[in-house]
């Protein structure tokens, strides 16, 4: 609950900010300092640990640890993007701003226990991004981006509301933990809410057959919040998918009905969202894709409900931002988003490419990367759930396809010639990706250095 | 902490290497591969007298149970002791050359190596995953950098079958340790009793896995254009060395975890192998260039080790480990002469290439010697290997072997008519220029050959090395059962 207070709190002050500092470029710092007292308010937060708010939020460790990964890696993103937020536009503050307000939602999405806390987190996180995706205001596709995604993401919200409606008319009850949707037959209409529940976090997450808004978003968007939106956003909606649906609607015969039709999503999301990458010329697009990708990893993680799966979607928040955070942020230093802007980079910035290619080792699972393990993890859920060996074969031929349009980025970098233009890669930048690839690669070695918080 | 050494040595001074250029890379990845060898030595001799002491274990990660666990039996101590003395061979003979980048050259080949001895070395089914990935990602950005004109699609296409076929092994591997308490360890994995329908299936995850990296037909696609666009001192390490991970991953983690699938599938994979057998020598023949020609010989004799696997009896398995080793030596040996013709003469072509033998004797010498321990003749160190391999596999089923045996001869006709072509006839423009055999290749390949002949008159201490433990092992785990 410190942490919701604090990043809300901060996220008003960095309103202010804008009309005090004129130099644009410190208010980065105060973002930054943000993120640390965020980062200190969570820690307390696990010392007392109970339900506030009439127990609509429950803080546990589980959502400590979350808020802490997801706080961390924003932090990361400030530090590594912070700079190319002043190329988006004049009102940096409120994009700064924005953000921590998304980062209030986020705090929300692994402690709620409330199906009304459940929609105001998901709507908190939804509304900046809308705003966010269109912060471009004199790019046509910019524009075009944030009114496709406000326009379907409030058509899902709606699909949001009249899933809880129907859940709620079928248990009597918000509270996720009473439903009792374990035993006994299932009503109808409990159905017909799960079901709707399950498509509009499908959405959120952009899990195939919804993920259509996902490239012409993420495209649209400045690079800049693309990264914001792919990563920790990402991460937090399934978190609050996998909360809900562990929760309320798993143990007994309830799970048997959403549990195929998951599966089925998830392998429609691993293929279209894997195939379809290898085919982009942008590496931005690219990237938007392999977001749709990873999300069907991560959605294993949600069909199987067992404690690895926990542990798994932990890991792979943290893993898949740190990782495509770093990529984004070198992306970012490039003036070309073609697989050809990033030849021959190896020569110009060996340093940056040697930190590029293990982001990218991560992203694909290549062992000693904390990848590697976020993969283990959600795949072995998978597999001790039983039953489920027919995705798992389809998730690893698919992840050995994502190998391909990854190492097209290493190939690139390393065997292409060219002349990458890199712009302002200053020596603390580059210490600072040196950081982020160490920490992908000590989670890779070590990965319960995270996990004994759990 | 022997074991241990075997792996550290080559990461950290691989590791140390990239920091270096030019002459300081080469001596320090010398000294490192030496370094090793006396250690691979070492623990040879305390292997005799007491191998548990070589075993190390130590916690690494809690929550999976998954441990850092070490040790040597026969099988694995001789692939550690091919591995560790080919290392030394390939620096020397690549002594005089200078790579561009040489640092990254040297401290990716140190990598791999350390890679492919985790592989041998470890007995923890996670371990041996991330080794098993950790040697390919090096000779992945080996080949692509200092590869041919098409390296990089060629590599690129190596890299996404070996990632598939070891994903699928992972999967396989996760599923066993389910079915485990909870344990990677060899052990746990070994004294499991998996129902027979299970091991049905999980036999092809691990078999993919392995059949590519051997590679078996149909698996076998990526090999010979990765070998031939591959620079030479990598195409030694695929394949004198890489390939028969995927023989020891059969041997170490296939066959004793999975007996019934093996038992299962057993005429599969021996067809399988042997239609490999044939097909690959018969392409062998109509090649007319020189490192395409050993590629598919050396699918050929894989094939042989792969179809003697599964035959699966004392003699046929011991004649795999041998010919793992001598296989090993001898086709370093021919990568070296042909990196030489190459060097020398800016062709592997056959046709152009003719009369050598007139002008750089110890050279021709050495290849003749070579090449007839390649076709297996008696008192060559090829043949003790063979000879048991056939006859394991003819005591299994006569077909396989007969068929099988016609690739003897099929191999005579290739290599013999590659000497003909190479060695004799009239020297041409080009070839009429060629100098001899230099110091550092020359002192490799005596080394080679000194081994092909000890090894061929003397065969004793490696039969007695497989034959300890390893096999025993193996056996006892299959029939046990």
């Amino acid at each position: 609950m410190n942490a919701l207070i604090t990043t809300a709190v901060f996220g008003i002050i960095l309103m202010f900010v804008g009309l005090v500092v004129k130099q644009r470029q410190y208010i980065k710092y105060v973002a930054i300092a943000g993120t640390v007292l965020a980062f200190i308010a969570n820690l307390l937060d696990a010392q007392s640990g109970y339900g506030v708010l009439h127990g609509m939020v429950e803080v546990s460790s589980f959502s400590v640890l979350f808020n802490a990964v997801a706080i961390a890696a924003t932090a990361l993103y400030f530090l590594l993007c912070g700079s190319a937020f002043e190329k988006v536009g004049e009102d940096v503050a409120d994009y700064f701003a924005l953000i921590f307000f998304i980062l209030a939602g986020i705090m929300l999405t692994g402690a709620y226990s409330n199906l009304l806390m459940l929609f105001l987190a998901i709507e908190i996180i939804s509304i900046p991004q809308y705003i966010l995706a269109g912060a471009d205001k004199k790019n046509l596709k910019s524009n075009e981006a944030s009114l496709k995604y406000f326009l379907m993401g409030s058509f899902t919200t709606g699909i949001l509301l009249m899933g809880i409606a129907l859940v709620y008319g079928a248990t009597g009850t918000f509270d996720i933990r009473e439903m009792g949707l374990g035993t006994g037959e299932l009503s109808p209409l409990a159905l017909c809410g799960i079901t709707l529940l399950g498509f509009s976090l499908a959405f959120k997450v952009s899990a195939a057959p919804f993920h259509f808004w996902t490239p012409d978003v993420y495209d649209g968007s400045p690079t800049v919040f693309t990264a914001f939106m792919a990563t920790i956003v990402k991460a937090a909606s399934f978190i609050a998918f996998m909360r809900l649906f562990h929760v309320s609607f798993s143990g007994g015969n309830v799970s048997g009905h959403w549990q195929l039709i998951l599966a089925i999503i998830t392998a429609a999301t691993l293929i279209l969202g894997n195939l379809t990458a290898v085919f982009q010329q942008s590496v931005k697009r690219m990237l938007a894709y392999s977001s749709i990708a990873q999300a069907g990893f991560m959605l294993f993680a949600i069909v199987s409900h067992n404690e690895m799966a926990n542990q798994g979607l932990i890991l792979y928040s943290a893993a898949y931002s740190v990782a495509t955070i770093g990529v984004f942020a070198i992306l970012l230093k490039l003036n070309d988003y073609t697989f050809d802007g990033f030849n021959g980079l190896a020569r110009r910035q060996p340093l940056v490419a040697v930190v590029c290619a293990i982001f990218l080792f991560s992203l694909a699972g290549i062992p000693l990367t904390a990848g590697f393990f976020a993969k283990y993890f959600v795949l072995s859920a998978a597999i001790q759930q039983g039953d489920l060996l027919w995705l798992v074969i389809i998730g690893v031929l698919c992840a050995a396809v994502s190998a391909y349009y990854y190492f097209r980025v290493i190939i690139a970098m390393y065997f292409k010639p060219g002349e990458a233009d890199a712009e302002g890669v200053t020596p603390g930048f580059k210490a600072l990706l040196v950081i982020a690839a160490a920490i992908v690669i000590v989670l890779g070695i070590f990965p319960n250095l995270l996990l004994q918080y759990l | 902490m022997l074991t241990v050494l075997l792996i550290l040595i080559p990461l950290v001074t691989g590791l140390i290497t990239f920091g270096l250029s030019g002459r300081g890379a080469k001596v320090l990845s010398l000294v490192s591969s030496l370094a090793t060898l006396a250690v691979a030595l070492a623990a040879w001799s305390q292997f005799r007298t007491a191998p548990e002491a070589l075993s190390f274990t130590a916690e690494w990660i809690p929550q999976l149970n998954s441990q850092l666990n070490f040790g040597l039996d026969g099988l694995s101590l001789m692939l550690v002791l091919l591995t560790t003395i080919s290392f030394p061979l390939i620096f020397i003979t690549v002594f005089s050359r200078n790579y561009e980048k040489a640092g990254a050259f040297y401290g990716l080949m140190l990598l791999s190596q350390a890679g492919m001895l985790g592989v041998f070395l470890t007995y923890d089914a996670l371990l041996f995953y991330v080794f098993w990935e950790l040697a390919l990602i090096p000779v992945y950005f080996l080949c692509s950098m200092w590869g041919g004109e098409k390296a990089i699609p060629v590599t690129f296409k190596f890299f996404v079958y070996t990632f598939a076929g070891s994903l699928l092994m992972l999967v396989g591997i996760i599923y066993i340790y389910f079915q485990t308490e909870g344990s990677f360890s060899w052990q746990a994995f070994t004294s499991l009793s998996l129902s027979n329908s299970e091991q049905s299936w999980l036999f092809w995850l691990f078999f993919v896995a392995f059949a590519i990296k051997m590679p078996v037909f149909p698996f076998h696609t990526w090999q010979p254009d990765t070998y031939e666009q591959s620079p030479t001192a990598v195409t030694m390490v695929l394949s004198g060395i890489m390939v028969k991970m995927g023989l020891f991953g059969v041997m170490r983690w296939l066959m004793p975890v999975l007996p019934q699938g093996a038992y299962m599938w057993q005429e599969a994979a021996i067809l399988l192998s042997v239609i490999g057998i044939i097909y690959a020598s018969c392409i062998a023949i109509m090649q007319s260039d020189l490192k395409k020609l050993i590629a598919y010989s050396s699918i050929a004799h894989i094939g042989l080790m792969s179809a003697a696997i599964f035959a699966n009896n004392e003699q046929s398995l011991a004649g795999v480990q041998v010919q793992m080793f001598n296989h090993g030596i001898n086709i370093i040996g021919l990568w070296i002469i042909i990196e030489v013709i190459e060097q020398r003469l800016g062709t592997k072509n056959m046709q152009q290439l003719g009369g050598i033998a007139a002008v750089a004797p110890k050279l021709s010498i050495l290849l003749v010697i070579i090449s007839l321990a390649n076709i297996a003749l008696p008192l060559t160190n090829g043949f003790i290997g063979e000879f048991l391999m056939f006859s394991g596999l003819f005591q299994h089923n006569v077909w396989f072997a007969a068929v099988s045996a016609i690739a003897i001869i099929l191999a005579a006709v290739y290599m013999l008519r590659m000497l003909q072509k190479v060695l004799f006839g009239e020297a041409n423009a080009l070839t009429s220029t060629t100098s001899d055999l230099k110091g550092g290749e020359m002192l490799a390949l005596v080394c080679i050959t000194a081994m092909i002949f000890v090894l061929g008159f003397y065969p004793k201490p490696l039969l007695e090395l497989v034959s300890g433990s390893g096999i025993q092992n193996t056996v006892a785990a299959l029939t046990g059962r």
